[in-house]
């Protein structure tokens, strides 16, 4: 249990950041791991509950306390067999988790809760250097064949977990590279993209077949949404080689924004932005998109608009804005009625930190024409908020420079066409239709099709997307062996 | 006429009564019988009508009778009106009979016996019929069940000459046919009873009042009775459905006290039948069998062993140390010829141990003994004119002092005999060292005894196992837990883990989960009727040592060449020790042979297959016991992946009870080898059903591993583990009143939830499991399951064990009810005041329909008519009146959770608990609104203050009276609406508890009376509390100190908690709680958190059920707690008998508790269960949250009221039939679970209450204290000095404590000026004399003092001092009885003569001269001063943590005596040569205080002793020791130090 003092006795350690005007200068990760003696110490400040509450906030379900313990006795090896055995990929969710646990921290009622996942990253990485992190081929095969539609984190997470019990998995891709939108979404200096390369040479050891370029289903993708396929496989072809196939092809489709001068050149879907940029990085080819010197406006507060923010940044941009429909969170919970809970709170992201502007209840009217079919400003007016209804604040429009926006609203349903091609039944939101719990989960209406992941849940977290593999896999494994021994 | 007692109906059996009582005899040391005697035993009985008990009808008592010699005259004169001649005494036998009232099964009894005389070749004279009173007023229910009492005359027959002889032939005689009778298995040969068949004595007792017994047999009344002894007896069962024939005297012995192994003494009685041959009874032995009948009471179980000793050729005297041997194993200060002879014994026959007085006699001796631990009172006097009187208390005859010599009592495993044909008293030295030199015991004990430890080292090593360390730990259900919470505190510290808040995890019936079959046991533990016993405190009483093999022949009197036995010193065998065993041949000659049972089978054979295996292991054992094997080595060693081990328990007990069903278990030993073992309760599970020794051979590898392969901190890890196993084992013992592993192995103390009845009877036969569930072969299911996930690919199982999740919460682990979910929507729900989150919080928790968890879960309402609107239903603001919080003290929580606890339930109207640590007097009073909490109990003590709204209480209505005693002063007891007496706890039944000394604040020091920083002890029993009748004594102390404040006795749910309850309800408490196994503590042992006590679903229903069957349900308001937590549980436990609910968990969670389970570490980091100021500053809990939930509560009470169309919640009180069983459920283990039993509704009229509706009768109108009220209104109200004279006789109980009352409830804690009420009393008080007396009271008694003088004393000041006409001298003279000022906190005490065992126990401030004390003095102290001017007994300053002890040490002998663990003795030093600085007790020289004690001793008592100590000062306070406690001398010295600095 870690030191039963030590939440009194230690403070908590955030993990350090380059300077800003260093990490500014390039696209690396500039979060510094904890040394072994820190990470040692913020061990000993978990408390090990009786209920721990982390376990529950965690959607993977970590075995935290366990694995604070260990950290803080120094037995590292043990401490990520821990890790390893709810999470398959602790080295994606130790960079760019939220964290949920750390929100559900009992510690965290009337102090600074544990740095959860400073320490997991301290874990996996204290793996990787130690060459703790080897590949876990089955000892035997059974025979059967399992096609995975994406990889993403639930597609990868899935793959891992049924070729570990011997199943023949193969990984269909439609861009270059593997990893969804680990690889290409999600900005180099938050998650180097060796961190996904590792697995995949991981997996592929454990037997896993990936197939990259190849698109699935239907070649008919709505407009923005990045697509490398150069082979098609259609879904009849997919049953027809497998014995079962999983859908992890996560919720594409970007949310737009449909007011005057939408069609304006300088107005891009976020990623849009984004992939090209790592692209970029990972293989020099060169962004179309670039702002160095130009007035951005990022439209949306999420976390991918905190990247096109970190990204406009590291271009030079002469402003970053960005927008927020809702008003400004409180910058403190109100911990007696949101604890363990997600809080709705303002969260301020290390991009923020690099530089920009938040502005919050408004909403954009219209983009400004430069008479060249170029955006030069926006338009935008300012709102009222009131038991979670809008309105606009008479008399609030305003103009804004803008030379390029990001449109960072979040993603709304998965591609339609590949579910319709296999004919699986949407629920009222777009995604694929299939529960998460009792007999039958993770199985859509078509035989032997599973659905897992944002293409089931929508838009989420990547640490959800882990969760719905493991558990589509066990669901997978049950179906084809009648029983299974993989943990949910 | 009927049986009386009822048979198992519902949750009531019979089997689980239990009685205690009064018991006395008087006799004439010369053998002069006269009928003198015999009135004067009747006299005692009157005497002692106060220990007894009445029934729901004050006509009916619990039975008692009178002993005496045969009254040859009487008998021969009447038998001569028959025209039958008795032959000359000696040479004729009379048989008292119970018959049948149907004539024709009486006059079938009648044939039996007439055919079994002659059979036997004696000479049947002739019968007698009893003559009875029957104008006298009887309850019909004991007229119905009158028996016909007939005397049967025997004469000897021709081959028969001497009494002894005649006398065994009697014994053969009376077996025989009541055998021959039992046989014959007619519906009213029940009725059929011999009291008595001898030539010597007569044994005259009934279903009687103990007034009755003289007026009821009119031979009593008769001049030409005579005897030289009478040997009375006055009975207070549990219940109320006692019955003629278990009245006391029996044959032999009338007892006092229980036994608590009587079980396991049965058993091994039964094992040994074809096993034992007699050289004297010969072949008559086989007509005794069996030996004892079902229904028994234990004292009758005894009676029967004793009998069967004692006509097998041991003296009586013998007999009775064979079965109640002293504490002879760490008594290092015994005979060596003495040690030998219980030891050379010990292997004989394993003790009957539990607190008892036993009175006994043959009809030429008398005599009496006490129990190991001296837990019942005996005392006695002998006059000079060759009288001995001896009962349970003094004063039970008026006997003029002038007249007696000498005044004692019996000692802690002493015997006391007198001997009327050699007209003299044989004390217990001369006794048994004679018995003990008869024999060479020690050479022989030399030279037949190994020690297995002794043994050389064995070259053999059994080879290595093929499956893998991890699959092998995963097959017998290992979890990480496992190691983490069981096994590292246990290789670390020597000591089983702590934990706290309870548990909330499923049932093992009920979990998803793999368990273990120990899961599915639960262990019993004492409360009210027999005591647990302080294991470590008390070591000197506990032995685990252990016989493994054959048992010597008990009744082979004429041993010249006994057999070896081998010893091992505790049961927990190592490796070495499993090779010796199984080399055993090698080491003893041939004379050992060990034979190993392979418990393991294919796993091919599936569940089906245990069955016959079971079977066959069975006949193999025995097979080879037959064959010559005696030792047996029951082992699952051999697991592998193909074949699966049968459940260790399972199969040791089969086969164990196969053996003794054989009669071949006492011709072997039976070792256990399993993986499975690993935590105490498993060790205890074996043991207790029939291993003599185990080795966990799993748990020893894990061990060794986890010392990483460091050879020496393995040897050190398995050294702990075993000590820890055996602290663990002694104390899973004691709860139970138990003494000796010996007594334990085979004992069976548990009780099934779960498991099927037949499954239980078959393999577990007798133990209690009252609601079905899984069988034999969903046991066998369970073992698969879990070894097919070991073996499995599994791919979680394959580097590491399950994560367990038994301990704390994990997702993939074991279900609890508390949940993150759950806690955040009450929290949310709370302090938001939202009732529909609060929904939410109560379907998480109600809706077990996908997880189960408690029994209630399987529940659901049938309502049985129609719904009504929710306005018509009672408001929620009377329903919440009947809501209490839990008894938690401050100490275990912070003053800040506590205080908010209290101010909630005062704002409801419900009542808040003190918990067992006192309270501050300054919160007795309301409040103004806009006070502060710092301004009511001070700013230093709160660290996040509160404002308070006008008419707030920081009053706990429920004051707590626990064994500790903390704080309990008069003022506390005045200040309260109910006193609640602990008798156990849901989280720890049966123990003590500990306050570690860094946890006593300067605040909680102040609370305890006690010193801060010095570590406090709650003793595992209320010292003043070792049988039934004890507690009505206490209920009638608390009654007196506060009559307006209802009486409570907290038990917790088990198998017989209902007879406890009813017993509780007899001995006149107003109120009683039944608590769940799983309720929440601030800190207790794993295993009992764990593995002690039931849901209270079982107790509570069993608890209604028995009181309403007794009648007694009207008379007792019933409180039910444990995991409390919604509406729905309030309703069910409302139907199921309750009036009112207590809630301690869910309370603490809306206060802010998170489940930290880490309340023993002091480390609450929400502030509510710590006592670091920084961590209080955390608490963020508000009573109006508090209020919040207990509304929202009563809210969803009402919802379900309505829908059940009940109006009122009195209706719903007992509404079982509102209860069943949901339907549907698929659970593989739970849909075998049976709640009929639960639900039954006993069949009685409907005018007989179901819920509490009247009032006891305290009986409190003949307190002598009104006089003394009356008398002292000048004082009580002017302040003005009286003076008040009285005499007083031993029935006057509990003086002065009503007085006290008056006083305090006008004065507070302060009290009168010194001496402001002066009563001077002359005779023998009764119990509780003094008991809470208050400052400015003082009671000077001349002549003596009874059991817990001055207990509780509050300020006041005791005097007594023997009557002038008394000539023994003081310091060889008993004055005072048994725990004599326990728990006292102030005052002072001066008593010129000895004191009784546990002398000033738990004394927290008092100060006291006595002139010698028995075993256990000073016990848990934790201030004041005691002075002993005399010897001490054994076990002095046991547990002793502050204040100080004077010592008179005359032959320097004391040391030997004293305690040395906790204290230091020192020299009492010149007051000018205390060195300078030295901490001073009570800031001054020891020299000044003791000689100013000892001054007002001789001033106040005339004490000859203190006048001669006095007038030759400086030699005598030579022979002072100080008893100076470590814990107390530094705390002083860090005091001085700290007042040192304030002052520079």
């Amino acid at each position: 249990m870690g030191k039963p003092t030590g939440f009194i006795e230690f403070e908590r350690l955030s993990e350090a950041y380059e300077p800003v005007e260093k990490r500014l200068k390039n696209f690396k990760e500039f979060v510094h791991t904890l040394s072994d003696e820190e990470a040692k110490v913020q061990g000993a400040r978990c408390m090990d509950c009786g209920i721990p509450f982390c376990n529950n906030g965690c959607p993977v379900n970590n075995i935290i306390p366990d694995w604070n313990d260990l950290v803080y006795k120094g037995n590292w090896q043990q401490a990520l067999d821990v890790l390893h055995s709810t999470n398959n990929f602790p080295d994606f969710t130790g960079r760019i988790c939220p964290a949920p646990c750390e929100a559900a921290c009992t510690l965290g009622i009337n102090a600074a809760p544990v740095g959860i996942k400073s320490i997991e990253h301290f874990i996996i990485d204290k793996g990787w250097e130690m060459g703790w992190v080897v590949p876990q081929p089955p000892k035997s095969k059974t025979g059967k064949k399992v096609a995975v539609v994406g990889s993403g984190p639930a597609g990868l997470a899935a793959a891992q977990q049924l070729a570990r019990v011997g199943h023949d998995v193969t990984v269909f891709e439609k861009s270059d590279r593997l990893g969804g939108l680990l690889a290409y979404g999600i900005p180099d200096f938050k998650m180097e993209k060796k961190v996904v390369d590792r697995r995949v040479a991981q997996m592929e050891a454990e037997g896993v077949t990936f197939r990259t370029k190849v698109i699935v289903g239907s070649k008919d993708l709505p407009a923005g949404i990045n697509n490398d396929a150069s082979e098609f496989v259609s879904p009849e072809q997919l049953t027809a080689t497998f014995d079962a196939v999983i859908l992890a092809a996560g919720a594409e489709v970007p949310r737009d924004l449909p007011v005057q001068g939408r069609e304006l050149k300088g107005i891009y879907a976020a990623l849009e932005f984004l992939i090209p940029q790592n692209k970029e990085v990972q293989q020099g080819k060169a962004n179309p998109i670039n702002v160095k010197g130009k007035h951005v406006i990022v439209i949306g507060g999420g976390d991918t608009g905190s990247d096109c923010v970190g990204t406009s940044n590291r271009h030079g941009a002469a402003s970053v804005t960005q927008f927020e429909l809702m008003p400004m969170p409180p910058e403190e919970e109100n911990k007696a009625l949101t604890w363990p809970y997600w809080p709705y709170k303002l969260r301020t992201s290390s991009s923020h930190d690099e530089g920009c502007t938040r502005d919050f209840a408004v909403a954009t009217k219209g983009f400004v024409d430069d008479g060249k079919g170029n955006v030069k400003a926006l338009k935008a007016v300012r709102l009222e908020w009131k038991d979670g209804k809008m309105s606009e604040v008479a008399g609030s429009e305003f103009e804004l420079p803008c030379d390029n926006a990001f449109l960072a609203m979040g993603f709304t349903n998965p591609v339609g066409t590949l579910l319709d091609a296999f004919g699986v039944v949407k629920d009222n939101r777009g995604n694929a239709s299939a529960t998460t719990d009792g007999e039958g989960c993770y199985a859509t209406n078509v035989a032997k099709v599973y659905a897992a992941g944002d293409v089931r849940r929508g838009q989420s977290l990547v640490v959800w997307a882990i969760r719905e593999g493991r558990q589509a896999a066990r669901e997978v494994d049950a179906f084809l062996m009648g029983s299974s021994t993989l943990p949910r | 006429m009927e049986s009386a007692a009822p048979e198992c109906r519902g949750m009531y059996d019979p089997a689980n009564e239990h009685d205690a009582c009064g018991v006395g005899f008087v006799a004439h040391v010369k053998g002069q019988k006269s009928h003198g005697i015999v009135e004067q035993g009747l006299l005692i009985l009157k005497n002692l009508d106060h220990r007894g008990a009445v029934g729901a009808d004050p006509l009916q008592g619990d039975g008692a009778g009178i002993l005496i010699q045969i009254p040859d005259r009487l008998y021969r004169e009447e038998m001569a009106k028959q025209g039958v001649e008795l032959p000359p005494v000696g040479e004729y036998g009379v048989g008292m009979v119970f018959l049948p009232q149907e004539a024709a099964s009486r006059h079938a009894c009648v044939e039996e016996i007439e055919r079994s005389v002659a059979a036997e070749g004696q000479v049947l004279l002739g019968w007698r019929d009893v003559p009875v009173n029957r104008e006298m007023p009887m309850s019909p229910a004991v007229r119905l069940t009158e028996p016909v009492m007939r005397q049967v005359f025997v004469g000897r027959g021709s081959d028969v000459f001497v009494t002894d002889a005649l006398e065994r032939k009697l014994y053969i005689i009376r077996r025989r046919a009541a055998n021959a009778i039992k046989s014959l298995k007619l519906k009213h040969g029940k009725e059929f009873y011999v009291p008595s068949f001898s030539a010597r004595t007569i044994n005259y007792k009934g279903l009687l009042l103990a007034t009755q017994v003289g007026v009821y047999f009119l031979d009593l009344q008769d001049e030409r009775a005579t005897s030289a002894l009478a040997l009375v007896h006055q009975r207070f069962s549990t219940n109320t459905f006692p019955t003629w024939d278990l009245a006391h005297p029996f044959r032999y012995i009338a007892h006092n006290g229980e036994i608590n192994t009587v079980r396991g003494n049965v058993n091994w009685f039964k094992a040994r039948e074809q096993a034992i041959s007699s050289p004297i009874l010969g072949d008559d032995l086989k007509k005794v069998w069996p030996l004892h009948y079902p229904g028994q009471s234990d004292s009758a179980s005894f009676d029967n062993a004793l009998e069967l000793l004692v006509m097998g050729g041991y003296s009586m005297a013998q007999a009775v140390m064979l079965m109640i041997p002293e504490a002879w194993e760490k008594h290092t200060l015994m005979d060596e010829n003495r040690r030998a002879f219980y030891e050379y014994h010990a292997a004989m026959m394993e003790p009957w141990d539990g607190p008892a007085a036993v009175a006994f006699t043959d009809g030429r001796q008398i005599g009496a003994t006490l129990d190991r631990n001296g837990l019942r009172p005996a005392r006695y006097l002998v006059t000079d004119d060759d009288m001995v009187v001896m009962a349970s208390e003094s004063g039970v005859l008026p006997i003029p002092e002038k007249k007696i010599v000498k005044k004692w009592r019996l000692q802690p495993g002493k015997m006391f005999l007198i001997d009327m044909e050699q007209g003299r008293i044989i004390d217990d030295k001369e006794l048994k060292d004679s018995l003990a030199n008869a024999k060479p015991y020690r050479e022989w004990v030399d030279k037949i005894r190994i020690r297995l430890d002794e043994l050389p080292s064995p070259a053999e090593k059994i080879e290595a196992a093929t499956a893998s360390m991890l699959d092998r730990q995963q097959a017998f259900g290992y979890t990480q837990e496992d190691i983490k919470v069981i096994l590292e505190p246990m290789i670390q510290n020597g000591e089983e883990a702590t934990g706290s808040m309870g548990t909330d995890s499923a049932l093992p019936v009920l979990s998803s989960k793999n368990k273990t079959l120990y899961n599915y046991f639960k262990q019993l533990f004492a409360q009210v009727t027999n005591p647990p016993i302080d294991p470590i405190r008390e070591e000197l009483v506990m032995s685990l040592v252990s016989f493994i093999g054959p048992k010597p022949n008990l009744l082979n009197t004429h041993d010249i060449n006994p057999p070896i036995r081998l010893e091992v010193s505790q049961p927990v065998l190592s490796f070495d020790h499993m090779e010796k065993l199984r080399n055993i041949e090698k080491y003893t000659s041939n004379k050992f042979h060990s034979f190993e049972l392979d418990i393991c089978y294919p796993l091919a054979w599936g569940s089906n297959g245990i069955e016959a295996r079971l079977a066959s292991l069975a006949a193999d054992a025995e097979d080879a016991v037959r064959s010559g094997a005696n030792i047996l080595i029951v082992s699952d060693r051999k697991v592998d992946a193909e074949n699966v081990a049968i459940p260790a328990l399972l199969a040791t007990s089969a086969i164990h009870q196969h053996l003794v069903k054989k009669g071949l278990r006492t011709s072997a030993g039976l070792v256990v080898e399993t993986g499975s073992a690993r935590e105490t309760h498993h060790f205890a599970l074996l043991g207790g059903y029939g291993a003599e020794a185990v080795h966990p051979y799993l748990a020893l590898e894990t061990i060794e591993a986890l010392a990483k392969g460091d050879a020496e901190k393995a040897d050190k890890f398995v050294k702990n583990y075993i000590k820890a196993i055996g602290k663990g084992l002694c104390k899973i013992m004691s709860k139970m009143g138990i003494s000796t592993y010996m007594s334990y192995t085979g004992a069976q103390i548990f009780e099934a939830i779960g498991l099927k009845k037949d499954f239980v009877e078959r393999y577990f036969t007798g133990t209690p499991s009252n609601i079905e569930g899984i069988g034999v072969f969903e046991v066998a299911e369970e073992a698969i399951r879990l070894h097919q996930d070991a073996f499995s690919a599994d791919p979680v199982l394959a580097n590491m064990l399950d994560a367990g999740g038994e301990y704390a919460f994990r997702i993939r682990g074991e279900e609890h009810v508390w949940t993150p979910d759950s806690i955040a929507k009450l929290q949310h729900a709370t302090r938001s005041n939202k009732y529909e989150t609060y929904k939410e919080y109560a379907r998480l928790i109600n809706d077990q329909t996908k997880r189960h968890l408690t029994l209630r879960g399987l529940f659901e309402f049938r309502p049985q008519g129609e719904a009504i609107p929710l306005d018509e239903v009672e408001p929620a603001k009377e329903i919440v009146k009947r809501f209490a919080t839990g008894a938690i003290s401050l100490g275990a929580i912070s003053t800040e959770s506590h205080t908010t606890l209290a101010i909630a339930m005062n704002r409801i109207g419900g009542k808040s608990n003190t918990g067992e640590g006192g309270e501050d007097a300054s919160r007795y009073a309301p409040v103004k609104g806009g006070t502060m909490l710092s301004d009511v109990i001070g700013k230093s003590r709160v660290a996040r203050d509160l404002e308070l709204k006008e008419g707030d209480s920081l009053r706990s209505a429920i004051k707590q009276v626990a064994s500790g005693r903390f704080g309990v002063t008069t003022e506390y007891l005045v200040n309260s609406d109910q006193i609640q007496i602990k008798m156990a706890q849901g989280a720890k039944p049966g123990e003590g508890g500990q306050l570690p000394g860094h946890k006593v604040s300067e605040y909680i020091g102040f609370l305890r009376h006690s010193v801060p920083g010095v570590g406090l002890i709650s003793p595992p029993p209320h010292h003043d509390i070792y049988s039934i009748e004890d507690l009505a004594q206490l209920i009638h102390d608390l009654k007196n100190a506060n009559s307006r404040a209802s009486i409570s006795v907290k038990l917790v749910s088990e198998v017989g908690v209902g007879t406890v309850a009813a017993g509780v309800a007899k001995a006149k408490a107003d109120h009683v709680v039944i608590a769940g196994f799983d309720g929440g503590t601030g800190a207790s042992p794993q295993s009992s958190i764990k593995h002690a006590g039931t849901p209270w679903e079982l107790g509570l229903s069993e608890t209604q059920q028995t009181l309403v069957l007794n009648r007694l349900r009207s008379r007792i308001r019933v409180q039910v707690d444990g995991q409390m937590k919604t509406g729905r549980d309030v309703v069910v436990g409302a139907l199921l008998g309750a009036d009112e609910f207590g809630f301690a968990t869910a309370p603490l969670v809306v206060e802010g508790c998170i489940m930290m389970r880490k309340c023993h570490l002091n480390t609450c980091p929400v502030g509510v269960a710590t006592q670091d100021p920084e961590l209080r500053k955390r608490f963020s809990g508000q009573p109006e949250h508090v209020v919040n939930y207990f509304f929202f509560v009563a809210e969803e009470v009402r919802e379900i009221m309505a829908g059940l169309g009940i109006r009122k919640f009195d209706d719903l009180v007992g509404r079982a039939d509102l209860l069943d069983t949901r339907p549907g459920i698929e659970h593989w283990k739970a849909k075998g679970l049976d709640f009929t039993k639960v639900f039954y509704q006993p069949p009685v009229p409907a005018d007989v209450p179901r819920r509490h509706t009247e009032v006891q009768d305290h009986g409190l109108d003949k307190a002598l204290d009104h006089t003394l009220i009356a008398q002292a209104m000048p004082a009580l109200e002017k302040g003005q000095k009286v003076e008040i004279e009285t005499r007083i006789i031993n029935v006057n109980r509990t003086c002065g404590t009503m007085l006290s009352g008056e006083v305090a409830k006008r004065y507070g804690n302060a009290g009168l000026p010194d001496g402001t009420i002066h009563v001077k009393l002359t005779g023998t008080a009764g119990q509780a004399f003094g008991a809470f007396l208050a400052r400015g009271v003082t009671l000077e008694l001349t002549g003596e003092g009874n059991d817990y003088v001055g207990k509780g004393l509050s300020g006041g000041r005791i005097v007594i001092k023997p009557s002038p006409d008394f000539r023994g001298d003081t310091q060889q003279n008993i004055i005072v009885g048994n725990t004599v000022m326990y728990g006292a906190t102030d005052g002072q005490a001066f008593f010129a003569g000895v004191g009784g065992e546990r002398f000033a126990v738990r004394n927290s401030g008092a100060s006291a001269v006595v002139e010698g004390v028995g075993d256990h003095g000073c016990e848990y102290m934790t201030g004041g001063t005691v002075v002993v001017l005399g010897m001490t007994g054994r076990n002095f300053a046991a547990g002793m943590s502050g204040g100080i002890a004077y010592v008179l040490d005359e032959d320097g002998s004391f040391a030997s005596r004293c305690n040395l663990a906790q204290v230091a003795l020192e020299k009492v030093l010149p007051a000018g040569r205390q060195a300078a600085g030295e901490p001073l007790h009570r800031g001054l020289a020891d020299e000044t205080q003791l000689k100013e004690l000892i001054a007002r001793h001789a001033e106040y008592t005339g004490s000859k002793t203190a006048a001669a100590i006095l007038a030759n000062w400086d030699a005598w306070r030579e022979k002072f020791v100080k008893v100076f406690p470590h814990e107390y001398r530094r705390a002083l010295t860090e005091m001085a130090a700290v007042t040192q600095k304030e002052a520079a």
